[in-house]
């Protein structure tokens, strides 16, 4: 390896310190005591309907494919073997509760949702709008941040439920309309084998999930500098690195938790 | 009053600010005027606090703003308003929002006294009945005004303007001058204005304060101003040879 190559990466991994010791202390100073309660509520009832209502139909759209594929691709893999074609039901309800309403519905988030925190804060900072803030003697991480930490943290949960609810749908519709399975095994399948456990499994990962897509994405927004460029940049950056925190956190999670 | 003492900030190698020392009056409008670059409006983000000196401290009366901690200079904060060049207005708020928002976040007073101040700020700086218009509905120069009025709806002891005249017509730059100046001089506040249109300098720099490549090269007021032998202000103020020969026919005639 070549001297400057190895400058490269000590660059690299000094930036990547660097990174997360910023990203933790912004973490800190978001978690401090509000300066007045209703003014963070007023905001955290803003965020709640932003993320919540302004996500219900890609949620919606994304579970309902999710859980129709699901359902599709196991039916072709039980073809001709001994297990009971209403199998079907119950695979699809154990892996969206598992892992593929928590992830998937968080990886769509982490697009739309995430993507637009960091816009949003990127073009406070670049209109010197937290500038401003700071002028004011307004705790500006945690007035900007916590309320969508928290909006995150009581909305993302909910829409994870029904994310599940709607894959299984999804698998419903894709069984019946493709004549894989009648009715009644599926709905059989959708109530054997019930483990009240894998709910708080989907929750923890949920919970996780959204923590770190709306920390990522808004210290990614937060400390934007320069012009449109770096906005998109940092937009970018959001998605990207919330998906791949994601996934990283949800091996983390399957190992822990199984 | 407000005390600059001996502030210095350097970026990388580079030295923005080499020493700066000097004091913000209150009931004056206190210009920091120079050439681009000359280190105007890291002085100006200094003495708010948004960014920390490499050396030297920024007094206001006689606590040392420069060595509070974050929490302790919430206080002095409050007694802050400033303009910001882009206005810095909440896109998705009204303007009766953005102006209330300080009477939201820092007073306990009730919705009908926030409406009563509120109002009695927008007619103040001749923006009756825009309540309900957003940001993006205004003119630029109306932005200012709201701008002003966030800034001095908790009256303030300190007025900061970064550019406040930038892209506005000179008719309107006017107006917001004149605004500045009579606020300043209701309501006693230390105004510190960066800037670098020439009508400022002259219709209402009480004091002024010319940054030449990070040093303070001249302080004085808009009349000294005329009769300044210091060639750097001279070529600042007077750039073109029209201005010139206004200034030798003002110092022929006195």
């Amino acid at each position: 390896m070549h001297l400057s190559e190895k400058a490269v990466l000590l660059f690299e991994i000094e930036l990547m310190f660097y990174h997360l010791g910023r990203y933790i202390i912004l973490i800190g100073s978001t978690l401090s005591k509000p300066e007045k309660l209703s003014m963070y509520w007023k905001e955290t009832a803003r965020q709640m309907n932003d993320i919540g209502v302004g996500s219900l139909l890609i949620v919606a759209l994304v579970s309902v494919f999710i859980g129709a594929v699901t359902a599709v691709q196991f039916a072709y893999q039980l073809e001709g073997s001994s297990i009971p074609p209403y199998y079907i039901g119950y695979i699809v309800r154990d892996i969206m509760i598992i892992e593929l309403a928590p992830t998937f519905t968080c990886l769509a988030l982490a697009g739309k949702v995430g993507s637009n925190m960091a816009a949003e804060l990127g073009g406070m900072r670049q209109k010197e709008q937290i500038d401003a803030l700071e002028v004011m003697g307004v705790d500006t991480s945690a007035y900007l941040i916590l309320p969508k930490l928290l909006a995150a943290l009581v909305v993302i949960p909910m829409l994870v439920v029904m994310s599940a609810f709607t894959g299984m749908a999804g698998g419903y519709m894709a069984c019946v309309f493709g004549k894989l399975v009648t009715v009644t095994e599926f709905m059989q399948g959708l109530r054997s084998f019930f483990e009240p456990y894998n709910i708080f499994m989907m929750q923890v990962k949920s919970i996780v999930f959204a923590f770190i897509l709306t920390s990522i994405s808004c210290y990614q927004g937060y400390y934007v500098k320069g012009g449109s460029i770096e906005l998109g940049k940092a937009s970018t950056a959001a998605v990207v690195l919330s998906n791949i925190m994601i996934l990283l956190a949800d091996y983390i999670i399957a190992l822990m938790l199984t | 009053m407000i005390r600059v003492e001996q502030i210095k900030r350097s970026f990388g190698d580079q030295q923005v600010l080499k020493g700066i020392d000097t004091i913000f009056e209150p009931g004056k409008t206190n210009l920091i005027i120079g050439r681009s670059g000359a280190g105007k409006t890291v002085l100006l983000k200094i003495l708010v606090g948004l960014i920390e000196p490499t050396e030297g401290n920024v007094w206001y009366g006689n606590i040392n703003f420069t060595q509070l901690t974050v929490k302790q200079r919430k206080a002095i904060r409050t007694e802050m308003g400033m303009l910001f060049q882009g206005s810095a207005l909440f896109d998705s708020m009204t303007v009766e929002e953005n102006v209330r928002f300080p009477l939201d976040m820092f007073t306990s007073f009730s919705a009908k006294e926030k409406k009563i101040t509120v109002d009695a700020t927008l007619e103040r700086v001749g923006l009756k009945g825009a309540n309900n218009k957003y940001p993006s509905e205004i003119s630029g120069g109306m932005q200012k005004r709201v701008g002003i009025a966030r800034a001095i709806v908790l009256k303030p002891k300190y007025l900061f303007c970064d550019e406040p005249n930038s892209g506005l017509d000179p008719t309107t730059a006017l107006l917001i001058d004149e605004l500045i100046k009579d606020l300043t001089v209701e309501n006693q506040m230390t105004t510190v204005i960066n800037t670098h249109d020439m009508n400022s300098v002259m219709e209402i720099g009480d004091k002024i304060n010319l940054l030449y490549f990070g040093e303070l090269e001249w302080t004085g007021n808009r009349k000294e101003v005329i009769s300044s032998e210091n060639e750097i202000l001279r070529d600042f103020i007077f750039a073109s040879p029209f201005l010139k020969r206004l200034r030798d026919q003002a110092l022929k005639n006195s």
